[in-house]
């Protein structure tokens, strides 16, 4: 017996992949850093170059102020620029959740029903066709100066792309599933529930994550007409004022609530939908 | 004699639409013993999914009569006396093997398990996946799917068999692999089998009849007892009378067009 070669041998291979399998780990950390850090280094560049043209330029600080300005207002006015994003805060995640709730109950009322789907998708797609800044003085005149047609406003602006997407989630499914069902017999409420709707869980986180920057908008724009607080509406009053500095921090507290909103959605997606290999 | 498993009487099927009608089954008629494997064969098109399921109670016949387990299809779909295996294995990908295994016990009328009748676990064992219970679709190669999907398809013990090219889109190595495997299953279980396939050889050495289907319109061709051993291993492809029984086929295959 020649045992003792064979072992040599075996531990040979398994150091040379031990050595494989560290390289690659120490490979996939680069890749990961490099995924952090460049979009950081894409930001700093343009705030780079934004500093550099407003110094060079001497841009008067009415037209567009330093990101040095921006900075020093976003820290004193930091209690006014939270106090306005509350409302804008509400109106945007009670329009998203409301638009998404009725946008998912139409899309199953459409898929059980055809007739339902050929008499009423016109109707959204027409409705979908009127330009937010044409609704939303609509929906002030309907509704009041509170927060009910900014919350109607984001819940509109959500609805479409959910419902599109919805139906399409839930009515392609596999047609060999289908089949599946119907050979054991199964009544549509099951197809429904364990089919497609679970088959429809992907379609509906993007149009989530579509719906989570565009109800955030949908709320500013309806705090544009008529409304005294709220980030729409800061928007507005420091633009009147020539508060340039005021202005880019709104702006700025505005998206970064937006970019909160989007990786909240993109975290309950990746806690819900485990079954797809990681992009 | 019991009665036959599947009883197909003139059984005519035409798709219709606006531009034209399509024939794909005219006055097709056989039946199948219980406990048999038969093999349908024929060109891609003349019919052989649309024979299948017509058995399974998922297409209704526009002419003939068919009786499935001594009763109507739609009758032996409710009993859950048949067992369906599709090409693409079709497994929900939110489901675990296991879990995919278990899905006829959650919907339809008859869902408890009969007594004495394999677990989901004994049937992905059944099927050499021992261990792979908690695995996603997504992380199981084609082979592996198509073996879930086989153990989902005994769930309950059916007592007839539906498999519609389900080694089809597999290397080769997997599906000799899985040929064998599904003679030894159909021992183990003594189910009825009705295996659909364009591969001569996979049809011959799985069955022990083989109804040839022949193209436009799909009808019988020819039907052709298979006389080899009980017991079969891959090499029996390789013998006299394996290679003159597939060259028959293949005459008769021909011959149709
Ligand atoms: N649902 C359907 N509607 C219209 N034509 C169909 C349908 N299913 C099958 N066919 C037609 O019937 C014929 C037989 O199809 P099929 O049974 O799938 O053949 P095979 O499985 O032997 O390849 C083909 O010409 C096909 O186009
Ligand atoms: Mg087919």
């Amino acid at each position: 017996m020649n045992a003792a070669p064979d072992t040599v041998r075996f531990e040979a291979r398994a150091a040379a992949v031990a050595a494989a399998e560290a390289a690659y780990r120490r490979g996939l950390a680069r890749t990961r850093l490099k995924r952090r850090l460049l979009p950081a280094l894409g930001i700093a560049a343009l705030i780079g170059v934004w500093a550099l043209l407003v110094y060079v330029l001497k841009v008067p600080t009415f037209v567009a102020p330093s990101p040095y300005l921006v900075a020093t207002t976003l820290v004193a006015k930091f209690d006014v620029l939270m106090v306005n994003l509350l409302p804008t805060a509400i109106e945007s995640i009670s329009g998203f959740l409301l638009g998404n709730l009725a946008a998912i109950i139409i899309a199953t009322v459409f898929v059980h029903s055809k007739s339902a789907e050929q008499a009423f998708f016109p109707v959204v797609v027409l409705i979908n066709t009127i330009p937010v800044v044409a609704k939303a003085p609509i929906l002030v005149l309907l509704l009041g100066n509170g927060m009910e047609p900014k919350i109607a406003i984001a819940a509109l602006i959500c609805f479409f792309p959910t419902l599109v997407n919805m139906v399409r989630g839930l009515e392609s499914v596999n047609p060999q599933s289908l089949e599946l069902m119907k050979v054991l017999s199964a009544s549509n409420t099951e197809i429904f529930f364990k089919l497609r709707l679970l088959n429809a869980v992907p379609y509906l986180f993007s149009a989530l994550k579509i719906a989570a920057s565009t109800a955030v908008i949908g709320a500013i724009v309806g705090e544009w007409i008529g409304s005294t607080t709220g980030i729409g509406a800061l928007i507005i009053q420091s633009t009147y004022n020539f508060d340039s500095a005021m202005l880019y921090a709104t702006v700025i507290v505005g998206s970064v609530f937006s970019v909160l909103f989007f990786l909240a959605i993109t975290l309950a997606e990746r806690l819900a939908v485990r079954w797809q290999p990681a992009a | 004699m019991s009665a036959p498993a599947v009883d197909c009487r003139g059984i005519s099927v035409r798709f219709m639409s606006e531009r034209r009608t399509v024939t794909a089954l005219e006055d097709v008629s056989f039946s199948v013993e219980p406990g048999g494997f038969t093999s349908l064969l024929g060109p891609s098109g003349c019919g052989k999914s649309t024979l299948l399921r017509v058995v399974a109670d998922l297409i209704a016949p526009s002419e003939g009569h068919i009786s499935v387990l001594g009763t109507s299809p739609a009758e032996a779909r409710r009993g859950r006396s048949l067992g369906f295996v599709f090409q693409d294995a079709a497994l929900l990908p939110w489901r675990t093997a296991l879990q995919n295994v278990e899905l006829p016990l959650e919907v339809g009328g008859r869902r408890a398990l009969p007594a004495g009748a394999a677990t989901p676990k004994e049937l992905l064992a059944l099927v050499g996946l021992s261990g792979w219970e908690n695995s996603y679709p997504h992380e199981l190669s084609g082979g592996m799917r198509q073996r879930v999907s086989i153990a989902r398809a005994l769930l309950g013990g059916p007592r007839l068999l539906l498999m519609d090219e389900p080694f089809g889109a597999l290397d080769e190595f997997t599906r000799d692999r899985l040929n064998a495997e599904l003679r030894r299953i159909w021992a183990e279980t003594g189910t009825t089998i009705l295996f659909v396939t364009h591969s001569v050889y996979e049809a011959v050495f799985l069955a022990d009849q083989v109804l040839v289907l022949a193209a436009n319109p799909g009808r019988v061709a020819a039907l052709q007892p298979i006389e080899l051993p009980r017991n079969r291993e891959l090499a029996v492809r390789d013998t006299a009378e394996f290679v003159a029984i597939a060259a028959r086929l293949r005459a008769q295959l021909g011959s149709t067009h």
